[in-house]
Order: C-alpha cells, then structure tokens, then sequence
C-alpha cells in the first residue's frame, strides 16, 4: 500500500508545479482543492511506481508501457485546446481562468492498448544529417543528435522525445 | 476480484471500475452516496497484477475507450467518466 503524502509535502509540490506551469505559458487548475487532490494523487503514484503516472488512468507499473502518461502526459496540450482541459482536470486552458469556466470529466485519448502497441511499432526513423527529434508533450522539435535532457518548453524529460521525420 | 460495498438505497445493480487516485471516480462515488445509491465498486490499481489485467480486459470489453470511472447499471447502460446528469438520468434520480 503507497504511504500518503503530508499536507506539508503536497502544499510544496502545488507551489512547484504552479510556478513551473505557469513560467512556461500551462495553468493549473485554479480550484486549489480540487488541483492538491490530484498532486496527492500524483505523490502517491511517484511512491507508488517511482515515476508520477496519471491519478485518473490506470498505470502498467512499467515505466517504459507508462512513458505517455506520465504527468504531464502526452495528451495534456490536445485535450487542454479542444476541452479547454487534461484528462484529470489538474492542467486548464487560459479562457477557464478567465471566465472561470467548470472543469469536466472529458473523453479518454490515449490508444487503446493494442493501437499504443502498433503505434510503436511503426516509429518513424530519421532520414536528415541531424535525427530530429519531437517532444511527445508539447511538440517542441530539434535536429541534434541526442534528445535534450529537459525539454526547454515544457520540462519533460529526454525520454519523452521521439525520433520524427 | 476485490470489491466493496456502499450501502444505501437498492436501484438495481450499480457497479463502478475505478481508480482510488481517480479524482473523477472519487466524484462519482461521493455523488453516489450523497444521492443514497446503493453500489459496489472495484479500484483496479489496487488489484494483484493478475487480477488488474484480467479486470481491465473485462472493462474494456463494456467499455473500449477504457475511461475511469465505467459504471454499470443493471447490466444494462454503461457510463463513462464523471457524469452525475447521465447517472441521474439513468436511475430516475
Ligand atoms: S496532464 Fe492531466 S491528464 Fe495528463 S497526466 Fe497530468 S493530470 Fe493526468
């Protein structure tokens, strides 16, 4: 059983992911409650599987099955532009801060199972001087030879990038 | 398959596949005991490994898209996600 997290340990993920999100143009769901339940969430899950897979899906418990949905997951962006928010709710879309509209239960994106295995199987590989690599979060694109460590636009790690073109 | 029961008011059967980190299925069993509906629930996280596989398939057979929470009602209509108006809508709330 994951050991759950202390009000102190939760408060101070909020503060971190609120600035970081907000740094690089992501808001958080301004209904602080409603966003700590979803960071406890996460904390759990990072105790859980040592990584911060999505609260509202469920998890393989291997890290290289659990790649797309580690939060922020790679549906984040298209879900935030179409529904205005992510799956669990924890990320919004700037017109729900504004005119503070309700957040929703929203549709699931992620392929199922057997598509996320073909989808791997059909990986593009590089055909130019540099490979050129795509993060799967936010679609931030560099032609280098290894994928960044961070992503400099949404902070995801090099793991998260994939070969494109 | 691990369930739990929540006592209240008999609607017919009432079952929820859920998450216990799912913010939208704990919404949807508050909502649920709020309105004094009986139900069982399962949190497939919490399953042995086995288990979860074999629960997740059963869900995804009701419901393809796989979403959390996916509540079923008699047998009979399958709900995806946080829907208190649909769940109401359903069970003549
Ligand atoms: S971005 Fe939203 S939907 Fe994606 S993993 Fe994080 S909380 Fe879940």
């Amino acid at each position: 059983m994951a050991k759950s997290p202390s009000d102190s340990e939760i408060n101070e993920a909020f503060e971190k992911l609120s600035k970081d999100a907000e740094k690089s143009g992501y808001h958080l769901n301004p209904d602080s409650g409603f966003t700590k339940d979803l960071i406890r969430s996460l904390l759990v899950n990072q105790d859980r599987y040592g990584y911060q897979a999505c609260p509202c899906r469920l998890a393989a418990g291997k890290k290289a099955e659990d790649l797309d949905i580690i939060c922020p997951c790679n549906y984040r962006d298209a879900d935030v532009v179409e529904f205005n928010a992510c799956y669990c709710g924890l990320y919004v879309s700037d017109k729900v801060v504004k005119n503070k509209l309700p957040v929703k239960s929203i549709p699931e994106r992620r392929p199922a199972p057997e598509q996320r295995k073909n989808q791997n199987e059909n990986a593009k590989t590089a055909q130019f001087a540099y490979p050129i690599w795509r993060c799967q979060v936010c679609g931030y694109l560099c032609a280098r030879e290894k994928a960044p460590d961070l992503c400099p636009i949404c902070k995801v790690s090099s793991e998260r990038f994939e070969l494109f073109g | 398959m691990k369930t739990t029961k929540v006592k209240g008011e008999d609607y017919g059967r009432v079952f929820l596949y859920t998450l216990s980190t799912c913010i939208w299925c704990k919404k949807t069993k508050e909502f649920l005991k709020n309105s004094n509906v009986e139900f069982e629930y399962c949190d497939v996280d919490l399953l042995d490994e086995k288990d979860q596989e074999l629960t997740e398939r059963e869900m995804r057979e009701l419901n393809p898209g796989g979403g959390f929470p996916t509540i079923i009602i008699n047998n009979n209509d399958i709900i995806s996600g946080y829907q208190p108006e649909k769940i109401s809508d359903v069970l003549g709330l």
